[in-house]
């Protein structure tokens, strides 16, 4: 059953990673300037240098022929060269992504750990006071963007991580809370309550339980958020990472680039998301 | 109402109107340029000093108020009315459509927000005249925003489909697009308008986002996010904490709407 559960999420990334990639493809091709080529400016080059250029961008014109050649090349391992960068994509790819999935892994570390924390502290301690402390921090937080964020953070000169992790934790702070108050009040937990079951305990055995698999796909949701982050925190703060590069692809309007690093960005998320799901699943598992 | 969600409705509707009203509590236009007193601190003529291009910052900051403020819940409503055409008539149909609204859906919903808006983005010409660059922003936002609306009113509309007062409905007679319009849609009000209120804040803090990016609004016109790009050359506190005045007005509106929302989303 487990199995045939993984193989389902397994088409769904095939079948995103597919018609998402077609879909890009069409944009990339349908966008203005795609078959202009700078080289066709050089007074240097011949008519004839001229046509064959043309040419060679003349077989990219049809859809389905570039898709089809796009993932031809993908699946060999080709993802192209980056227009405005000149370096294939997947050098560029294999050199930014470990730096991304540091950056980001760290910032929802930390954001998790102050979501969490901050999260059962409130619902725990039932302090009015603290309530509206925390829902006025994570507002705050929330009512900020992401870019004017990184920007303070290279004002102060802080690291970029925790720059992420403010970003993600009050969505995660907001979510845990609601969670973890709705558990609080459901009839068995206020019965343990009332027979004078220590707070760890009804917590471990009794909230936990509830409000843990939803925990778990909020777990693969919260990385989609860090990735979207990322891109104004790479931009700004000045950060070699897979954001700085679709910030750099949008801004150089090297579409087959930016494609391509979307698409990898998407698997990333569906895979996230696929984990969280499995990982649900063993949770109920265990409880039934 | 609580009093707390009464103040931010009076917060909002002052800040709508003093965008609205722009030219009486400002002499000068957003374009007109003060030449001998650029990077100038606040005075009496200027209350919050001028750019480094010398042009008021006020007038600036109120102005681009009016467009984020005018144009986020066009966006916005742009994306409900998409949201519940895909989702309200998938949802009513059920069967494949569902299914094909909902793997729709779900692919949009795979991609993230950003990267999403990137590529859009980029796709679409960046040296353009200003009018057009405000317009693509906030027609993108509209276009590509409503794909979580959706998914909540297909949701609202399968639940309603199956209730029994449409099955009643259904044996008196009723059927197809007027059902649709005299049952299911106006049960459907208080999720649109949530939803609506939800995509508002969001769209003004993506267009912040791209703008501060420089994939937003051109200049000479401003918006929110063209003004927080001021911040990367910020002095601090100490020195230039008129600088900030956007970004405070930003936290206060979108506090507004989350502070709104929270009603409005209890009574969706």
């Amino acid at each position: 059953m487990r199995i045939m559960r993984i193989f389902g999420h397994l088409e769904t990334i095939l079948a995103t990673l597919l018609i998402g990639g077609f879909l890009s493809a069409t944009l990339a091709r349908l966008a203005p300037g795609f078959s202009a080529d700078e080289q066709e400016l050089d007074f240097r080059l011949s008519a004839e240098s001229i046509r064959q250029i043309r040419e060679s961008h003349a077989q990219q014109r049809n859809i389905l022929h570039f898709y089809f050649n796009y993932l031809k090349r993908a699946i060999h391992g080709d993802l192209g060269t980056s227009r405005s960068l000149g370096q294939p994509v997947r050098q560029l790819i294999a050199d930014r992504l470990p730096i991304t999935v540091r950056l980001c892994g760290l910032g929802l570390l930390v954001g998790w750990t102050v979501g969490l924390a901050l999260a059962i502290a409130v619902v725990m301690a039932q302090v009015r006071v603290l309530d509206v402390f925390a829902a006025g921090l994570a507002g705050t937080f929330l009512s900020l963007p992401a870019a004017v964020l990184a920007l303070l953070f290279v004002y102060f000169n802080a690291p970029a991580s925790l720059a992420i992790s403010l970003i993600v934790f009050p969505k995660l702070f907001s979510f845990s809370r609601n969670l973890l108050a709705q558990s609080y009040g459901l009839p068995h937990i206020i019965t343990a309550r009332a027979k004078g079951l220590g707070s760890a305990r009804i917590f471990g055995w009794h909230v936990l339980p509830v409000a843990g698999p939803q925990m778990l796909a909020l777990a693969g949701v919260s990385v989609s958020m860090a990735l979207g982050a990322a891109i104004p925190v790479e931009a700004l703060c000045g950060i070699p990472g897979i954001g700085q590069l679709a910030w750099q692809a949008a801004l150089g309007r090297d579409l087959s680039l930016l494609v391509t690093v979307t698409v990898l960005v998407t698997v990333v998320t569906l895979a996230a998301n696929t984990g969280s799901d499995l990982a649900m699943d063993m949770f109920r598992g265990q409880q039934a | 109402m609580s009093g707390l969600q009464k103040f931010a409705c009076w917060t909002l509707a002052a800040i709508v109107l003093g965008g609205i009203a722009v030219s009486i509590i400002v002499p000068a236009d957003y374009t007109v340029q003060f030449r001998e007193t650029p990077n100038a601190a606040p005075t009496h003529q200027h209350l919050l000093g001028t750019d480094e291009l010398g042009r008021d910052r006020l007038a600036r900051v109120l102005y681009g108020t009016r467009i984020s403020l005018l144009l986020a819940p066009a966006a916005a409503f742009l994306s409900t009315l998409m949201a519940a055409l895909i989702g309200v008539v998938s949802g009513y149909l059920g069967s494949w459509c569902e299914r094909l609204a909902l793997a729709v859906t779900d692919l949009v919903l795979s991609l993230p927000w950003l990267f999403l808006m990137l590529a859009v983005r980029a796709v679409l010409p960046l040296n353009v005249s200003p009018l057009t660059s405000v317009v693509t922003t906030f027609l993108l936002l509209g276009l590509l925003g409503w794909a979580a609306s959706a998914r909540v009113l297909c949701t609202g509309t399968r639940i309603l489909r199956n209730s029994d007062f449409i099955l009643q409905a259904r044996a008196s007679g009723l059927h197809g697009f007027r059902l649709l319009a005299v049952h299911v849609i106006p049960n459907l009000k208080p999720v649109l308008y949530a939803q609506f209120l939800i995509s508002v804040p969001v769209f003004i803090l993506s267009e912040a986002n791209l703008g501060i990016l420089g994939l937003g609004v051109a200049e000479p016109l401003p918006s929110w996010g063209s003004l927080l790009r001021e911040l990367e050359g910020w002095g601090g506190f100490s020195t230039e904490p008129w600088k900030l005045a956007p970004m405070l007005l930003l936290i206060l509106v979108v506090s507004c709407f989350q502070v709104i929302l929270a009603r409005e989303e209890v009574s969706a």
